[in-house]
């Protein structure tokens, strides 16, 4: 078989990615015809910035949704490795392709012989899965610790400022060399930075339904014990990995049993997660802070105040959904951050395995024969930089929408 | 304003004092002390080897005792085994009369390098030269750059030209240096392309910088940070040509050119500067990655020497270094805000 050309090479990735285009169209064909009763989500798609942004991010996620779990789009595994196809040039026919097999290495092969392609996908998957949940968890820090010190100010917001200020000054790539290294994996510190971290959206949650129900305690006890008990079955699954919380070949803390343990994270991706919500969350609190110092001024505030509102219920009844415009904006924005951080991760070979498929690890992978294979490299690299400008066009749209009304 | 820098010196000491004895701890735990052991010795040391050797090099003291230590405001260790007196602060074979109690950073001694065996405080400094060097070549590229890029955008709100230069700058902050590195040197520096222009490693650019050699880094760098800047001097710039006095100038048939330049541009220029400011600690994460990817050994390549090989001492040097340029740029760019924009008054 012949090498395939760079026309027949698209043609085929065009159709080994037909899933991804069909869910694409019709996402859109259903958002632009109901669009006027979608609120902020409907308003995105009469501008044209925010549609093409909106297209590359669904794209990575349907990309990352269908090659990751659903196992559709990948041609070839993304691990093994095929004997007689190293450092080879995209479209290079399989040797020995066996019957069912797909014959050929669509992006070619890196330097140890597995189809980019496939590991292409396979890594999206990993993107798309680890930086939205991360930034996530760094809004609900930054909002339950911005938000009062915004609110009440004082002493309080001068410690919370201190300490976020602290992380800020770190160097991120001197933080991360410092946290996420295998020795530090075996203090357990990530484990004790996931117990604090990760308890964030069940303060969250707990404080916000029973501000708001506190009056209708037949509601609100129920409603807070379901909440509370699924987020908090969660939550020990999260930090707990075979029946402890922290487990250090000296002493380990017991945590959720393994029978009740939802499921394991490994230590790799754990220390990763926890990393990236640590850096991003002081900035988010210094957003909230501000955001909440501005709008704690308005009139229905006060309004709030003089009918005798509790304070939290003012924060997060009145305050957080009227600055939610900016706080949209930013998270698009961070999600685009917390990729680039992932991928500096990968890039210096910190966290995850070497054998990981995340762009990252792949672009540290192939820097090394930059100059005579380039396509081991440009491949992730290409993927990184579509996703993030995907969401930076995103988050622009979006902003000018909501400025808008 | 004298009492607004002396209260935001005072947050900065402690802020550094505070950030350095978090990397102590963090690089004195005991599973970076026993990879320290197994670098200095073998990897095959037993649990005791590495124990006797932690504890003769005075490791294995309490921490804030070894950070006083670092500090200078505590003495450094002495230890006596086998009648051969080992201490921080001298040789084995100095004189009983000649050895000194305290050796720290307020002493001016930043300690001894494990990895390169040589003093932290001239190889820090050899470093910083090189990429002294490189960062003003970056800020000479990228300031400009920046400058013009914002203000031909935000000079006509919603033109085509405000359009492209708006999706150019977005496009760059999307691009960080691994990716935008990654690219150019597959395209101008690699065989697969045949164009060949630069070259794909920097590491002779540390002696002789030329045109083929520095291109590709500064570039790298100055690109990711460019649309950033060049985003705030167009908000700013917009914002300015909205105001009062630019209709009025307009009104009385100034040329267009005159307005940008005489009237707009001085008040535009006042938001970037404190961004083109902050950036630096921004810069610094781009400086590993770039010297990292071009092999260029500055002090970003230093910083990873030392993080990967649990250098303390020189880790510490790093870290120290790298804060004290975030908040001495902070500081700047706060004062530099108040003087610029008479507005502002800070009691």
């Amino acid at each position: 078989m012949e090498e395939l050309s760079w026309g027949s090479i698209i043609a085929r990735m065009f159709m080994q990615l037909g899933p991804v285009w069909i869910s694409l169209i019709v996402l859109f064909t259903i958002s632009i015809t109901y669009k006027r009763k979608l609120g902020l989500y409907g308003k995105l798609f009469d501008s044209t910035i925010g549609m093409i942004g909106f297209a590359l991010v669904m794209f990575w996620v349907f990309v990352g949704i269908f090659g990751g779990p659903l196992d559709m789009l990948v041609t070839h595994d993304p691990l093994s490795q095929v004997s007689g196809m190293k450092n080879k040039v995209p479209g290079t026919p399989m040797r020995g392709a066996e019957e069912g097999e797909y014959a050929y290495f669509l992006l070619g092969g890196d330097n140890l012989a597995r189809d980019v392609f496939s590991r292409l996908i396979k890594g999206a998957w990993i993107v798309v899965q680890i930086a939205p949940i991360a930034t996530l968890f760094a809004f609900m820090v930054g909002i339950t610790l911005g938000l009062p010190a915004g609110y009440y100010g004082g002493r309080l917001d001068t410690v919370l400022s201190f300490l976020a200020n602290l992380i800020l000054a770190f160097p991120v790539i001197l933080l991360f060399y410092l946290l996420v290294t295998p020795e530090i994996v075996l203090t357990g510190i990530p484990n004790y930075m996931a117990l604090f971290l990760f308890v964030f959206p069940l303060i969250f949650m707990c404080i916000l339904l029973n501000s708001r129900y506190y009056t209708q305690p037949k509601i609100r006890t129920p409603l807070l014990i379901g909440v509370l008990g699924g987020l908090g079955w969660l939550y020990l699954s999260l930090v707990s990995t075979n029946g402890s919380v922290v487990a250090t070949p000296t002493y380990s803390i017991p945590g959720l049993p393994s029978f009740l343990d939802l499921f394991d994270i490994d230590a790799g991706i754990l220390v990763v997660f926890v990393s990236v919500v640590f850096v991003n969350s002081p900035t988010v609190f210094r957003i909230v802070r501000g955001l909440a110092m501005d709008i704690k001024t308005r009139d229905y505030v006060a309004a709030a105040q003089t009918r005798g509102e509790g304070p939290w219920y003012i924060m997060l009844w009145e305050i957080l959904p009227n600055a939610r415009g900016p706080l949209i904006v930013d998270f698009c924005l961070r999600i685009g951050y917390t990729t680039i951080l992932l991928g500096t991760l990968g890039f210096f070979g910190l966290g995850l395995a070497s054998e990981s498929p995340d762009w990252g690890s792949t672009i540290n992978a192939g820097r090394r024969l930059l100059a005579l294979y380039p396509h081991a490299a440009i491949a992730p690299a290409v993927a990184l930089l579509t996703l993030v400008l995907g969401l930076n066009l995103l988050a622009d749209g979006l902003r000018e929408e909501s400025l808008r009304d | 304003m004298g009492l607004f820098i002396l209260r935001r010196l005072g947050v900065m000491l402690l802020t550094a004092l505070c950030l350095t004895f978090i990397v102590f701890w963090l690089t004195n735990l005991y599973p970076n002390l026993e990879k320290l052991a197994k670098t200095q010795g073998n990897f095959r040391m037993s649990d005791e080897a590495v124990a006797s050797y932690l504890d003769k090099n005075g490791y294995l003291q309490p921490m804030p005792i070894k950070f006083g230590q670092w500090l200078g405001v505590l003495p450094g260790w002495v230890h006596e085994a086998d009648g051969v007196v080992t201490g921080r602060c001298f040789p084995a074979d100095t004189p009983v009369e000649e050895r000194s109690s305290y050796c720290g950073v307020l002493q001016g001694d930043w300690g001894v390098s494990t990895v390169f065996k040589d003093e932290v405080g001239t190889i820090v400094a050899t470093r910083l030269a090189l990429t002294g060097k490189l960062m003003f070549a970056v800020m000479l590229v990228m300031v400009p750059m920046a400058l013009i890029v914002g203000v031909l955008a935000g000079m006509r709100e919603g033109s085509k030209l405000d359009r492209s230069l708006s999706t150019f700058s977005i496009a760059s902050t999307a691009t960080p240096e691994y990716v935008s590195g990654v690219i150019f040197i597959a395209v101008f520096a690699s065989s697969a392309f045949g164009l060949k222009w630069f070259k794909g490693s920097a590491t002779s650019a540390m002696e002789n910088a030329t045109f083929e050699n520095f291109t590709l880094p500064v570039i790298t760098i100055s690109l990711y940070g460019m649309g950033y800047i060049a985003r705030m001097t167009r908000a700013s710039m917009t914002e300015v040509m909205t105001a009062q006095y630019i209709r009025t100038a307009r009104l009385k048939g100034v040329k267009f050119s005159d307005i940008v330049l005489k009237h707009a541009l001085r008040n535009a220029l006042i938001a970037p500067f404190t961004v083109i400011m902050l950036q630096f600690p921004w810069l610094l994460n781009g400086v590993v990655i770039v010297e990292t990817l071009f092999n260029y050994k500055g002090f970003g390549w230093l910083l990873v020497q030392a993080a990967s090989n649990n250098d303390i001492e020189l880790l510490l040097a790093v870290s120290v270094v790298s804060v004290f340029v975030v908040l001495v740029t902070q500081l700047i760019s706060d004062i530099g805000y108040v003087y610029l924009n008479p507005r502002i008054r800070i009691a």
